[in-house]
């Protein structure tokens, strides 16, 4: 028998080659596009309606409108009450998953496959028959009210929204999906009503339903519930974020939400960087996996692993149809905040300047890209919510095909350009929940200038 | 519906399990330690997971992070530990399967000589920062703590969190880890499940090749309670903490992981709080407008499980009017027991959850992770049938005796959290706790 040789790492074997299912699609008379996917190892579908309108799509006044209309929608829809939409879907074992993001409404249903078209159908009824009642709206915003109060006193949500905020201020993308209280107490169950006539329309939502039926059974599936879906006769739609103005860059570079004898101060540091159809996108994914986007990226290791300032830090871009922040989060202790920020901006200077992207790193950074690609599609769910992406972003159907192969042609130049061109260490802001009087006359010593104070509310 | 496997026990006692999907080309490696925080000492708590920490940071032929190699062959991996077993995994594409079983392999049987002071003082800090992020930071964070401490005697290995007391964490010493390494990590205390894109012969081929060296030890053996864990009479406390809301918490002592009434309870915790037709729910949310919010769940452990309701008053309202109603539907639960329509509804949930549960072979919760439970718990990785069928054969009536017997309003521990300042916010009769 052959024995383990501990004097080197096994070398991996050859690559099995992974294809992403294939993606047919249909469009009804009505306009609802229609996606499917056979997938076939467990007796499940997955199902999302994507609807392109999310928090970018508040009106100026009324943050939070887009969310909260999202939320009402099981709230009472057609002939069923609030309770009964849910004890039907209880009774099928379904789940019910509604996100709103900044640039779209996502309704996902996961079911056994038997249940598709009692749950499609309990989906189509809640999105085209919501009845939005004065009394239910009452309690869900209290709800909402209540879910605020709480956020206070959460050292991330807080970071989030302060940071949000100052990099965005009047944007659309300048506040978090949940809204203001001022915001949620002035609305209207009217105004929920006339929101959801101009966003949720069969002519610009995508339906997508991935699993354990064949093509043609999901798309009738689809049909059935979805077919009598009529497009609005006031259809103005909200305006696409890809058209709006890009804030300019604020005129503080520190920001401190102060809570008296925090454990930790919760860090945001970052700046306005990418939309998702940059043709920079594979080189900003590449770039941030070595900078901070996984455990032995450059930060992480730093933070973590060598100074023991937290329990991991992590940078992002967050790609959306307009340029999406480029951030870092981090949950630092107090007595290291400054320090912990220094290393941080330090590492972001570097890698476009005197430390650029290795070979090794680059290998290091895009293979969990590359060669982990295949995990990121197992379930049904995964692959639903990867063809909303094409659906979202207007990508072209030989998206998945050539991910790997684009994210393969970049080379450590390639990444160094994109450093360069997408992180600016002069416009990076940062901002720090935690005890002022602890962190004040260290930060002092980093010259991001005056610290503006937000007072949490 | 279940997860077929194959089991193999090495000769030095390791359990070898292995799943066959070949939907996607990976594969799982997941390793379970029968070890947890129950097997750790007062004074030392907080031990089997800063433990984990080290496993990560390098063994005798590799003595670097294990994260490197492992991302760079693309996978993903984690571990944790809870109160009753510690697990780690991968999932790997398909090509880097023999990378992982190496890793795996090599700090199952050499960590102790790459162990050092540095890696130790510097985990210990990232430890403390977990603590202070997941626990002192959050609201709320420290009920958990509370709530264990008043349900177990001091000596009773649930008595703390998983976490541990910060002084504790401090006291930890590197010779620590050598007697624990040597107690708790090796093969006869173990269990590795493979699930995946893989064959049947050819794991067991290369779980030979990488595991079959290493020692085996007989199992450390179970973990003896000396004194019973269980409440006579209602406990009251109260914790100030940084919230805007005041919580309620309550807990029951209740059947211990898969013995009788354990899946039971579990369904109980479904009436009364899974969705919005749910009882608590329905009454304390929806109708009263009481709550901001309820959850209830039986915690199934090892030695004990306990029932836990938790409800977050709106304002304005007390934690009295939210006692009293969650008592009141409990109480008409005990009485008259579940309809068959919302029997009807807990079952096809269940059943239902079962089946989302075989959609991954990997990470937390995966195909691999639940055959190794089982096998862990049970010593049969294919108890997944007759897991489901623990639901499938609920009654009515057993539910209703079920809650009746360990919901007993003055055997309970009931936590006010009320924000700083304001204990006159808690319950009647609540003691200060001190928890930190």
């Amino acid at each position: 028998m052959r024995r383990a040789d501990r004097t080197r790492l096994p070398s991996r074997g050859r690559e099995k080659p992974f294809t992403f299912p294939e993606i047919r699609r249909r469009t009804l008379a009505s306009g609802l596009r229609i996606c499917t996917v056979e997938h076939r190892q467990v007796p499940l579908v997955s199902a999302l309606l994507l609807v392109p309108a999310g928090a970018a799509a508040d009106p100026q006044d009324r943050p939070g409108l887009a969310a909260i209309t999202a939320d009402m929608l099981d709230e009472g829809c057609g002939d069923r009450s609030a309770l009964d939409v849910h004890e039907a879907l209880g009774r099928i074992g379904a789940q019910l998953d509604t996100d709103v993001g900044h640039d779209a409404t996502v309704i996902g249903l996961t079911t056994l496959e038997r249940s598709l078209d009692k749950g499609l159908e309990l989906v189509a009824d809640m999105v085209m028959r919501p009845r939005f009642e004065q009394r239910e709206f009452d309690r869900v915003r209290d709800l909402r009210l209540h879910r605020l109060l709480q956020l206070r006193d959460m050292p991330p949500a807080l970071a989030d929204r302060v940071f949000a905020q100052l990099l965005y201020r009047n944007h659309p993308y300048g506040h978090l999906p949940i809204g203001s209280e001022g915001s949620l107490r002035a609305m209207t169950v009217r105004e929920i009503a006339g929101f959801h006539r101009r966003t949720f329309s069969p002519t610009r939502s995508t339906l997508i339903a991935v699993g354990d039926a064949s093509h043609d059974a999901l798309a009738t599936a689809a049909e059935r519930a979805f077919g009598g879906w009529q497009p609005p006769a006031d259809g103005d739609a909200p305006p696409d974020p890809e058209t709006f103005t890009a804030p300019a860059p604020p005129t503080n570079r520190l920001a401190i939400v102060h809570r008296s004898a925090a454990a930790q101060s919760e860090l945001r540091i970052g700046h306005v960087a990418l939309a998702r159809r940059t043709p920079d996108y594979h080189a900003a994914l590449v770039l941030n996996m070595v900078l901070g986007g996984q455990f032995v990226s450059r930060i992480n290791m730093n933070l973590r692993e060598e100074k023991g300032y937290t329990y991991g830090a992590r940078t992002a871009f967050e790609f959306r149809r307009a340029p999406g922040p480029f951030v870092l989060q981090a949950s630092v202790q107090s007595e290291a905040t400054a320090d912990a920020v220094r290393e941080a901006l330090a590492e972001m200077r570097a890698i476009r300047t005197d430390r650029p992207v290795t070979r090794e790193e680059l290998e290091l950074g895009r293979a969990a890209l590359t060669r982990g690609y295949p995990r990121n599609f197992e379930t049904a769910d995964h692959i639903a919510r990867a063809a909303a992406q094409l659906a979202l972003y207007d990508l072209p159907d030989d998206y998945f095909t050539t991910f790997v192969p684009k994210m393969l042609a970049l080379d450590e130049a390639a990444i160094t350009r994109a450093a360069e061109a997408h992180i600016d260490p002069s416009r990076l802001i940062t901002v720090i929940v935690g005890d002022r009087e602890k962190l004040s006359p260290s930060l002092a010593a980093l010259e991001l200038g005056d610290a503006s104070e937000v007072a949490v509310g | 519906m279940n997860i077929p496997f194959t089991k193999h026990t090495l000769a030095n006692g390791l359990d070898v399990l292995v799943h066959e999907d070949h939907g996607v080309p990976i594969v799982a490696v997941n390793v379970w330690y029968h070890v947890g925080s129950k097997n750790e000492v007062p004074g030392r708590t907080g031990f089997a997971h800063l433990f984990e920490h080290l496993m990560f940071e390098g063994s005798q032929h590799y003595d670097k992070g294990y994260f490197h190699p492992l991302q760079e062959a693309g996978a993903s991996l984690n571990g944790s530990t809870n109160a009753d077993r510690t697990n780690y995994w991968e999932v790997v594409p398909t090509n880097a399967l023999e990378l992982a079983l190496w890793m795996e392999s090599d700090r199952m049987g050499y960590l102790l000589p790459a162990l050092t002071d540095a890696k130790f003082e510097n985990q210990r800090d990232v430890v403390l920062n977990e603590r202070r992020q997941n626990y002192e930071n959050r609201p709320y964070g420290l009920a958990g703590m509370a709530i264990v401490s008043a349900l177990y005697p001091e000596d009773h290995p649930y008595h703390w969190l998983t976490i541990g007391a910060a002084a504790d964490l401090h006291a930890a010493r590197l010779e620590d880890v050598r007697a624990f390494f040597q107690m708790y990590y090796h093969p006869g205390n173990a269990s590795l499940a493979l699930a995946g894109d893989i064959d049947v012969s050819t794991a067991l081929a290369l779980a030979d090749i990488y595991f079959s060296e290493i020692p085996g030890a007989p199992p450390p053996g179970p973990v003896r309670v000396t004194r019973p864990a269980s409440a006579a009479d209602e406990i009251r406390l109260v914790l100030e903490d940084r919230v805007e809301l005041p919580r309620l918490y309550m807990a029951w002592h209740s059947p211990a992981l898969f013995s009788e009434g354990d899946a039971e309870l579990d369904l109980v915790g479904d009436l009364l709080a899974n969705g919005k037709t749910s009882r608590l729910y329905r009454a304390l949310v929806y109708e009263q407008r009481i709550a901001t919010e309820v959850a209830a769940s039986q915690n199934s452990r090892e030695l004990g499980s306990f029932f836990q309701v938790v409800a977050t008053a709106a304002p304005g309202r007390t934690l009295g009017e939210v006692d009293r109603a969650i008592m009141r539907e409990i109480a008409a639960l005990v009485e008259k027991g579940p309809t068959e329509a919302e029997l009807e509804r807990c079952l096809a949930q269940a059943e239902a959850h079962f089946i989302f549960r075989l959609q991954t072979v990997g990470g937390f919760g995966g195909k691999s992770d639940q055959l190794n439970a089982y096998n862990t718990f049970l010593g049969d990785p294919g108890f997944f049938e007759r897991d489901l069928q623990r639901y499938r054969g609920a009654s009515a009536e057993v539910l209703r005796q079920e809650a009746a017997r360990y919901l007993v309003g003055n055997r309970r521990v009931v936590l006010s959290v009320v924000p700083r300042g304001r204990l006159a916010l808690a319950l009647d009769a609540s003691q200060p706790v001190g928890v930190s």
